[in-house]
């Protein structure tokens, strides 16, 4: 279970949210929507300790995670809007990379996850390609398959449709199903009210919940 | 060609310390440049005002007065090196700060993203340096870096003026000996020759890592 308390994040003159409260269940999926600028992607790259906060607790499973941009753990899986692979690895070694490097996995261990994981996503046919040689639906799915390798506590999406076509949108709505009857809990931000409310459990509204 | 013959192992021994020089530059320049780099990223403000007068020196003032002040300059202040040691070292903090201004090049063209990406899957730093941002400055780099290395196989010619005995004064003396222009027909051929293998080494690197995008 995810837990944000108070959460607030303001630059100097500038005022993104203040006393965020949100709370996410274990295997729920839920969609924080709202129009674009108004501190979403800020929010997850928090949730991902890229970004600070200026104030407030992020409890994850009963652990209090510093806000203070001190983390560099993988317990929350993100999924970046432009994906952000390496370009330099086949997709395989994109999805091992941190296992191997970071969870001290063994190779073979590793692949065998990975293969798994892109069944899974159905993409273990394209398990030897570089990402330049995929389409935008199927670099997402990499993306979330190189988050689940390090077996995220959650997996936050940021913008998971914008630049997609109907069909891979669709996709993305089974990825998150099946991964959801797999137990994954999940947060999407979005600006997709339809798709939002096609797949999740519950709709956060950032601009309405948000005290601004 | 008894001629050539004749010339031949002079001509070679030169080009041993050619190469010599040529290898060790490479070899401490590389990893020297890359360090430097990373300085002048840092966010000590010291550092980057060291930095960047280091590479302002090095790249403003020819590499011909900077052999000699390393080796005829610092003999007088009382820091003696051999010949060998005194060129090397030249050549490896000159070429340094050219390849330094390279790779800085190389590391902003990586995007932002791609260090996210790795913080968030919880790689340190140096893993993140080696195993994802160091290849791809590789690939973008390699261009400008063969560049620099043609440009090294020749500047080895100035180690004459600390009275190394590289290929070129080899062939010097045999011409000036022999009144000849000989000597500097196969001087040049043996130029030729190495920027040409320098050339499709790069060629083949470039290629194979164009395999990804």
């Amino acid at each position: 279970m995810l837990n944000i308390k108070n959460l607030t994040k303001e630059y100097s003159s500038n005022i993104i949210f203040r006393d965020l409260n949100l709370t996410v269940s274990d295997g729920e999926v839920l969609s924080i929507v709202g129009p674009s600028g108004i501190g979403k992607t800020t929010l997850i790259k928090i949730l991902a300790g890229l970004e600070t906060a200026n104030a407030g607790e992020l409890t994850l499973n009963g652990e209090n995670l510093p806000i203070d941009g001190t983390r560099s753990d993988a317990k929350v899986g993100l999924i970046f809007q432009d994906f952000n692979l390496f370009p330099n690895y086949t997709v395989i070694e994109n999805i091992i990379l941190a296992p191997i490097n970071v969870s001290k996995i063994d190779k073979a261990t590793a692949k065998n996850q990975a293969r798994d994981i892109l069944e899974t996503l159905g993409m273990q046919d394209k398990a030897d390609l570089y990402p330049f040689q995929l389409s935008g639906g199927q670099k997402q799915r990499v993306a979330i398959a190189r988050a689940l390798a390090m077996k995220p506590q959650i997996l936050a999406y940021d913008e998971p449709t914008s630049g997609l076509d109907e069909d891979s949108t669709k996709q993305v709505a089974e990825v998150v199903k099946t991964l959801k009857q797999q137990g994954v809990t999940q947060m999407i931000i979005t600006h997709d009210q339809p798709f939002a409310e096609m797949i999740s459990d519950r709709v956060f509204d950032f601009a309405k919940e948000v005290l601004r | 060609m008894n001629y050539l013959l004749e010339i031949l192992p002079s001509l070679l021994s030169g080009l041993k310390m050619t190469l010599g020089v040529f290898f060790f530059t490479i070899i401490g320049s590389v990893p020297l440049g890359i360090i430097v780099s990373l300085g002048m990223k840092s966010e000590y403000f010291t550092i980057r005002w060291l930095i960047n007068g280091y590479i302002w020196v090095m790249r403003g003032t020819p590499l011909l007065l900077q052999l000699i002040f390393v080796y005829y300059g610092l003999g007088m202040m009382g820091v003696t090196f051999p010949r060998f040691e005194a060129a090397i070292f030249a050549f490896i903090i000159n070429y340094a700060a050219y390849l330094a201004e390279i790779f800085r090049g190389g590391l902003q063209s990586v995007p932002r993203g791609q260090y996210e990406a790795a913080k968030v899957l919880g790689f340190t730093r140096t893993q993140t340096f080696f195993k994802i941002i160091l290849p791809q400055v590789i690939k973008i780099i390699v261009p400008s870096f063969g560049n620099e290395v043609i440009n090294l196989v020749k500047d080895t010619s100035l180690v004459y003026v600390i009275g190394l005995g590289d290929i070129l004064r080899a062939g010097n003396i045999a011409a000036s000996r022999d009144v000849t222009l000989i000597p500097y027909l196969l001087v040049g051929l043996i130029y030729l020759l190495m920027t040409a293998i320098v050339t499709v080494l790069l060629r083949r690197t470039e290629k194979r890592l164009n395999i990804w995008r």
